[in-house]
């Protein structure tokens, strides 16, 4: 991890609606991650959570503030500018898998990249580089069909990661998982920050939050809170008193 | 943590002598519950005494083994069921507390026992030693204890929001 912001949000404050009717998603936000740090948000439903990965990846605009990635203010960008962005920059990870029944899971993985204007060879070389990396090499050449629901759910991952993106946004990536296909997720996750990319994941689950560098708390639209491992994992090792 | 009945679990494998027997203790239970050699004498003398574990052939110098009584013993203990935590517990105590102290906001309370809390889960977390099925196995049941404190801490809060809501 550096001390380098790979994401920033600046005094961003995000309104749906207009008037007495107005929704107030995000009130003067400022948040920065940097290189390598893996950060969870944590809040109640309604906090802001999806919002803030929303506006990280462009899907939506800030009514106030800025976001960047990168040092490149993603509220500025042009429509063309914003595509690049989410093509080759920031990967998605959502709770709904979404993979496309007709094609193979390393097809699936391979597909943003083919997309992005890679040619097929080369695209599904890098998709079957990564499955292998991230332990899924046996499920390459499996349809959707026949894979476990955490199993498709990991391949949606390395669909999210796949290429050089460097700003990885995951909306609840566990919640739809059993505990050890959701902790083989968080794990991936966690390798690829330590790998020098940057993640930003939203999660309602403290033993997944338990991976992060970092937990921050919204309520809302506000970041309430925030906390970081306590130090020296030796300290579990004390003799117990009494 | 009892001494008495792991000890016979530890002898159900395989036969041992009294520091033996602490050693894989000690390494059956992650180190997390040290014990000291003397205790371990003074329970195998104990359950010698009881029935439950023999020299074989009374031959003092020979490891101690399990006997009939002693397998049938711990497979009880293995089965019975362990007394839970029950509903007198500080944390609770405390927010019940801080919910009627007059000039304390309830819900900062509960957002700093939530904050402690994944503290303490990322604290554990990053001791998880890859394949080591003993240390795993620990570190999940501590994670998942805090998750559960995490849900009623997050049940409290959005009990609060409703119970404000409908007060207004």
């Amino acid at each position: 991890m550096t001390d380098r912001p790979a994401l920033r949000f600046e005094q961003v404050s995000k309104v749906y609606g207009q008037g007495h009717v107005a929704v107030h998603a995000l009130r003067d936000l400022t948040l920065a991650v940097a290189v390598g740090e893996l950060v969870a948000v944590m809040g109640p439903s309604g906090s802001g959570k999806s919002t803030l990965l929303a506006l990280a990846g462009g899907l939506d605009r800030p009514t106030h503030g800025r976001v960047l990635v990168d040092d490149v203010a993603v509220s500025a960008l042009r429509p063309d500018g914003l595509a690049e962005l989410r093509r080759r920059r920031v990967g998605y990870v959502f709770q709904d898998r979404n993979l496309l029944p007709q094609l193979t899971a390393a097809e699936n993985v391979a597909l943003p990249l083919e997309l992005d204007g890679l040619r097929s060879g080369a695209a599904r070389a890098q998709a079957t580089a990564l499955l292998d990396e991230l332990g899924l090499a046996d499920l390459a050449d499996r349809f959707p069909d026949d894979l476990s629901g955490g199993e498709q759910q990991r391949v949606a991952v390395a669909r999210g990661l796949v290429g050089p993106r460097s700003v990885l946004l995951a909306d609840e990536p566990t919640a739809a998982l059993d505990s050890l296909n959701g902790e083989a997720v968080v794990d991936l996750l966690r390798r690829r920050c330590e790998g020098g990319a940057t993640a930003l994941m939203v999660t309602h689950d403290s033993s997944i939050s338990g991976w992060a560098d970092r937990v921050v708390f919204l309520r809302d639209g506000r970041l309430v809170d925030t906390a970081g491992p306590l130090p020296g994992p030796e300290v579990l090792l004390a003799p117990e008193v009494g | 943590m009892t001494v008495k009945h792991s000890l016979l679990a530890l002898l159900a494998e395989s036969p041992g002598t009294g520091y033996a027997l602490k050693q894989r203790y000690e390494q059956r239970t992650g180190a997390l519950w040290p014990v000291n050699i003397g205790q371990v004498y003074k329970t195998l003398a104990r359950l010698e005494q009881d029935g439950l574990v023999a020299h074989p052939r009374g031959d003092d110098s020979a490891p101690f083994e399990l006997t009939e009584s002693g397998r049938a013993e711990l497979s009880a203990w293995l089965v019975e069921p362990v007394p839970t935590a029950g509903l007198r517990d500080e944390l609770v105590v405390k927010v019940l507390l801080a919910l009627g102290t007059p000039g304390v906001d309830g819900r900062q309370v509960v957002q700093h026992h939530r904050r402690a809390v994944i503290e303490e889960t990322q604290r554990i977390t990053r001791t998880r030693r890859g394949e080591d099925l003993t240390w795993t196995l620990l570190v999940d049941s501590v994670v998942l204890r805090l998750e559960a404190v995490m849900r009623w801490l997050d049940r409290c809060e959005a009990r609060l929001a409703q119970h404000e809501g409908a007060g207004r």
